[in-house]
């Protein structure tokens, strides 16, 4: 099978959604002829002219401009070119894009997707670094959807696009480079269906984004001492697939979960709260999470600061070694 | 913006309609204040009593199929843009006949099927609702237009700028309507503006405004300039219309910030009453046609708040529907 780099992925999803519903747009900084920060948007303009919006910097309005828009029959993609970004736009994304279906009594879709580059990696600094997806999972009215993988990113962002909720598409940027294999034919992965990345028996890893590969691998590196890692790609925070991972549980029976973002309420937080709540009695041990330290992250000492596969691999021995 | 060449001269029902729509606007907000102080009505009343022309005047110029953004001040918008009165009013009780099934109340008021975006509890949130609305329009359904009504307390948010850039960059169809009423909930403009008027913002973005009196035919004259103007691939206007708030940020405020010699004043401003003397000036309004009017409104409002009272209330199972699709 051919293979395409992940931020190739993107570019492909949207060019063959653009093509198929003329009422999808994009909207964002740089994402004219430029092709945008990161070459997301390359070739749109050419193709699709004015239904490429090349803004002002103005995030806050063209995010709340995309809700209106979307209101009125338009299927607009909002660019924000970091995820950190995010965060000039959430009276647009949380007081109104998410609300105006429920709080109007179900008059409006609001089919907008939300896409933004997070996480670290590139020494970027700690206002362009940020895993804010649990800022966004705890709103009612948001879907939220973090993808690891090329294939995962262009049948997920082409579901996100035909969506008739808003969705916040969260897209690692330290990932844009990586390459993998996505087939010529069209396909769909639909939201909320997390994947089973690595299949294993002694513990489950859930995680999502970036730490996705850590944990992959990690669970190479526990295959070594003979330690059977299951590792679940969440692929959708919210919703996330619950079904996915107590089936998981109901086999290994202990869990760590993982992610890029602060460890402090990041949506490990929230798996290992239902965990907790619904099948205790079928876990082994006590619940392991991996996750950023409670910091800014800075440019100078990211490795530090990331979680990564060893942080992992710690994790799984000290909960195959507890018990209750 | 001052050379009217396209001026349409009103007939006499036009005129009358002004005065029959601005009224029942009045006596719905007098209803309504009345009916939140027997505690029949939950959450805030924010009522726009004093600035019943500029809705009106706008309203008479849009189609269904246009859209307006409203504010948390927002009755007189949805109602002259058409909201059924009834299912107005069920809202505002919560109830399940409400046009936004009870869910909005007085502060989010929606209707799809009249292009109308919600009223917003944000100040200024609904500026790019419609300003989106009328990029919508542009692309999707030309010669649409979309309007968004705000105070001048949402001009001073950056999204008010933001909008007003790009509007005037991508000559997008909408209408800046600003409501001067002179304060920014408890804050006089004073104190949080230098400058005399919103309207002056405007020319920095390229967008041609007026500064208009509180007069149902004068704003209906400027707004049917703008609306042609957007309509036409034009771009945005800004009409600013300097009105007077009559009484407190909501019902029930005890308006401690401002004096009673200044609410009298600003009471003694109506646009409602200036315009019946017109009419009566021209003689095109008599006393006959006025009490039949305002025996039309008054039985209309009656049988609203008696369907509303009657609509079902929520029941808790509704709590869980249709958060997404």
């Amino acid at each position: 099978m051919r293979e395409i780099r992940y931020v190739q992925a993107i570019n492909e999803a949207m060019h063959e959604e653009m093509a198929r519903d003329s009422d999808v747009i994009l909207i964002g900084e740089d994402v004219g002829p430029s092709g945008g920060a990161f070459g997301a948007s390359r070739g749109l303009t050419e193709k699709f002219g004015e239904r490429i919006l090349e803004t002002p910097i103005c995030e806050a309005s063209f995010t709340g401009m995309a809700a209106g828009a979307a209101t009125c029959g338009m299927r607009p993609i909002v660019e924000i070119m970091f995820s950190d970004f995010l965060t000039v736009c959430m009276d647009s994304i949380v007081n109104q894009m998410a609300k105006m279906r429920y709080m109007f009594g179900n008059q409006y879709t609001l089919p907008v997707v939300v896409r933004a580059a997070g996480g670290g990696g590139l020494n970027a600094g700690p206002q362009h670094s940020q895993c804010l997806e649990a800022w966004f999972a705890h709103i009612p009215g948001l879907k939220v959807v973090m993808p690891s993988t090329p294939y995962d990113t262009k049948g997920l962002l082409k579901a996100a696009i035909r969506d008739d909720n808003p969705v916040i598409f969260i897209e690692t940027k330290s990932l844009n480079a990586m390459k993998g294999e996505v087939p010529d034919e069209e396909y769909i992965i639909p939201i909320g269906k997390a994947d089973v990345k690595h299949i294993g028996t002694d513990v489950t890893i859930v995680t999502a984004g970036r730490l996705v590969h850590d944990a992959l691998e990690a669970a190479k590196m526990l295959d070594k001492i003979n330690i059977s890692a299951e590792v679940i790609d969440l692929r959708s925070i919210q919703p996330w697939d619950k079904d996915c991972v107590f089936s998981s549980l109901a086999k290994t029976h202990r869990l760590v979960v993982a992610h890029e973002a602060v460890k402090s309420f990041g949506f490990g937080a929230e798996i290992s709260a239902t965990v907790a709540e619904e099948m205790m009695c079928e876990l082994d041990a006590p619940i392991e999470r991996v996750g950023a330290p409670f910091v800014p992250i800075p440019f100078n000492i990211e490795e530090a600061y990331l979680p990564n596969a060893q942080m992992i691999v710690a994790a799984v021995k000290k909960n195959l070694t507890r018990t209750f | 913006m001052n050379t009217r060449l396209n001026k349409t001269a009103l007939d006499e029902k036009s005129m009358l309609q002004f005065y029959a729509s601005m009224k029942r606007i009045r006596r719905v907000e007098e209803t309504l204040m009345a009916l939140f102080s027997q505690g029949v009505i939950p959450g805030f009343l924010h009522v726009c009593i004093g600035q019943e022309a500029a809705p009106v005047a706008v309203s008479s110029l849009l189609e269904d199929t246009d859209y307006i953004g409203s504010t948390h001040r927002g009755h007189g918008h949805v109602l002259a843009k058409g909201v059924d009165l009834k299912r107005f009013m069920a809202e505002i009780f919560g109830r399940k006949d409400g046009c936004c099934l009870g869910r909005s109340g007085s502060m989010h008021l929606a209707d799809k099927d009249k292009g109308v975006l919600g009223a917003n509890g944000i100040v200024g949130g609904g500026i790019p609702i419609a300003v989106g609305a009328s990029l919508a329009a542009k692309y999707k359904y030309p010669g649409r237009v979309a309007v968004v009504y705000f105070g001048e307390g949402a001009a001073d948010q950056g999204t008010f700028h933001e909008c007003m850039n790009m509007a005037s960059l991508w000559d997008l169809p909408i209408i800046f309507l600003c409501e001067s009423n002179g304060w920014s909930q408890f804050t006089p403009k004073s104190v949080h503006m230098k400058s005399k008027c919103v309207a002056d913002r405007a020319g920095s973005y390229g967008i041609p405004s007026e500064t208009l009196n509180n007069d149902v035919i004068e704003i209906h004259h400027a707004a049917e300039q703008a609306i042609n103007r957007a309509r036409a691939g034009e771009g945005p206007t800004l009409l600013e219309i300097k009105c007077n708030r009559w009484f407190g940020h909501y019902v029930g405020d005890q308006q401690k910030y401002r004096d009673k010699k200044f609410v009298s004043d600003a009471q003694n401003e109506d646009c409602l009453q200036d315009y019946v003397k017109q009419l009566k000036k021209k003689k095109i309004l008599d006393a006959k046609h006025l009490k039949e009017t305002d025996d039309q409104i008054e039985s209309e409002i009656q049988e609203a708040v008696d369907f509303a009272k009657n609509s079902p209330a929520p029941e808790a199972d509704d709590l869980i529907q249709g958060l997404y699709v």
